[in-house]
């Protein structure tokens, strides 16, 4: 129900391209912080990746620079074909991005919430999708309550249905299990996986190894704004990863 | 309806909403409003010829002091539940979101005024419900909410918003300022268009400016 046509849109980028996501040597400052240093990473159409990292090793920055929300000082990227700088529109029909904050208006309803961002990406059926989002991330019965009522774990679904209510063919996500209870993660790894198999692709940051693990088919490691592993899934191991993250901590 | 028009009808759409379903702007600047009106009551002598010449300082610093809170409140609501980011996010021209801010701190500051404006003629028999005002006062407040979106933007992503907005808003205001009050100066003096004409003429041609200017200035400010 969530990915309905989302086929069709992934076919027609992957003969476009064999990479949803090619970044080159990204930097990006803070001030005298450097918050990326050089990074690069190609993910192929279908990919799930996870990105691990301790706090402040730079996860956060570079998803807001793929997803068009931060300008990278230098570097290069393209997302599902289109240049980061000269096509950044044409990136952001093609991205969804859930961050930290939930980004929705406490005093609109769920509803008019999702509403309000249908009309912004001019999608053809708002009202229709719209309704099978709510239904899809269990809000059906809270459609129409503001949400300042709704729980945090319900404002986190929400949050993740804005994300991928214009059909985005990669999915950039920010720590988004923060919140969610168990059927929420399960919704989670519904809609994770719902999109690679129909093509998609999707970044996700996390603490949690293990749940990046099961989830993904790729890792990657960030650590001091530095990419310090970018490796298959597969034969991966939870220690082996913990012991990277130690690792960065350390040197760090 | 073009994409330009339909995004900034689409914000302010959902701003006037919340507004609606809040009322903290309003509520906030009418107070301040009439606060600023009172005082001044008891400030000066109600006599014509006093008023002849502080009435016209009285309307426009209550109109711009009010101003300013609700231009403050302007992004800090965007701002506080991170939506800011949402709107960015959307495929859309910076343009428009401007735009459709603009539109509503201009909708928000003519519905305090008109709601000023019999206070004025209550406490201080100002002739300010007549044509030429009314047309001086939107002039004005259009360049107001034109300058003030755009340093509200800029403001907001600084610690100390509340005290940087008025020391970056009100000096680039100064020209409709100083147009607003001298136009309305004429106009309550009993002058004619040509006497108020030519400040009216400069105020818009400010508007212009400033409507132009900020548009193109708004995606580098609201960009990271």
């Amino acid at each position: 129900m969530l990915y309905d046509d989302l086929q069709a849109a992934v076919t027609e980028a992957l003969s476009a391209t064999h990479y949803s996501i090619e970044a080159a040597g990204l930097n990006k400052w803070f001030g005298r912080t450097r918050a990326l240093c050089d990074v690069s990473l190609q993910v192929p159409s279908g990919c799930v990746v996870a990105l691990f990292g301790p706090n402040g090793a730079g996860k956060s920055t570079l998803l807001r620079v793929l997803a068009a929300l931060a300008s990278a000082d230098s570097g290069s990227a393209r997302l599902a074909g289109c240049d980061l700088r000269r096509e950044a529109m044409d990136v952001r029909r093609a991205v969804g991005y859930a961050g930290h904050a939930n980004y929705l208006y406490a005093d609109l309803t769920a509803r008019e919430n999702l509403r309000f961002h249908a009309r912004l990406h001019r999608l053809p059926d708002p009202a229709e999708r719209v309704s099978a989002l709510l239904d899809g991330v269990g809000l059906a019965k809270r459609a129409d309550a503001r949400v300042r009522t709704l729980s945090n774990g319900m404002q986190k679904r929400l949050a993740i249905a804005r994300a991928i209510l214009h059909r985005p063919r990669i999915l950039l996500l920010d720590e988004p299990e923060t919140g969610l209870d168990e059927q929420g993660l399960e919704l989670l790894n519904h809609i994770v996986l719902g999109l690679a198999k129909a093509g998609g692709t999707v970044v996700l940051s996390t603490h949690a190894v293990e749940r990046g693990l099961q989830l993904a088919e790729r890792v990657a490691v960030l650590n001091d704004g530095a990419l310090v592993m970018d490796a298959d899934a597969s034969g991966l191991s939870a220690t082996a990863i913990h012991a990277v993250l130690v690792q960065g901590e350390r040197t760090a | 309806m073009s994409a330009y028009l339909h995004t900034a009808w689409t914000v302010f759409l959902k701003d006037v909403r919340i507004e609606a379903r809040t009322r903290e702007s309003l509520a906030s600047i009418l107070v301040f409003s009439m606060l600023v009106a009172f005082i001044f009551n008891f400030a000066f002598d109600p006599h014509p010829r006093v008023l002849a010449t502080v009435g016209p300082g009285i309307v426009w610093v209550a109109f711009v002091f009010t101003g300013v809170i609700g231009l403050n409140r302007n992004f800090v609501l965007e701002q506080e539940q991170g939506t800011l980011d949402a709107l960015l996010l959307a495929p859309v021209a910076r343009e428009a979101l401007y735009a459709g801010k603009l539109v509503g701190v201009f909708a928000l500051m003519t519905a305090v005024e008109a709601l000023m404006l019999p206070v004025f003629v209550v406490l201080y028999d100002l002739p300010v419900l007549n044509g030429p005002f009314v047309g001086v006062t939107l002039a004005a407040t259009l360049g107001f909410a034109a300058v003030g979106t755009l340093f509200s933007a800029i403001a907001v992503r600084t610690r100390a918003r509340e005290v940087l907005l008025p020391l970056l808003f009100l000096p680039a205001a100064l020209p409709v300022l100083i147009g607003a009050v001298a136009s309305s100066s004429d106009i309550f003096a009993g002058q004619g268009w040509s006497e108020y004409g030519r400040w009216l003429q400069l105020i818009l041609v400010f508007d212009v400016v400033f409507i132009v200017v900020t548009s193109v200035a708004f995606e580098a400010v609201i960009e990271e």
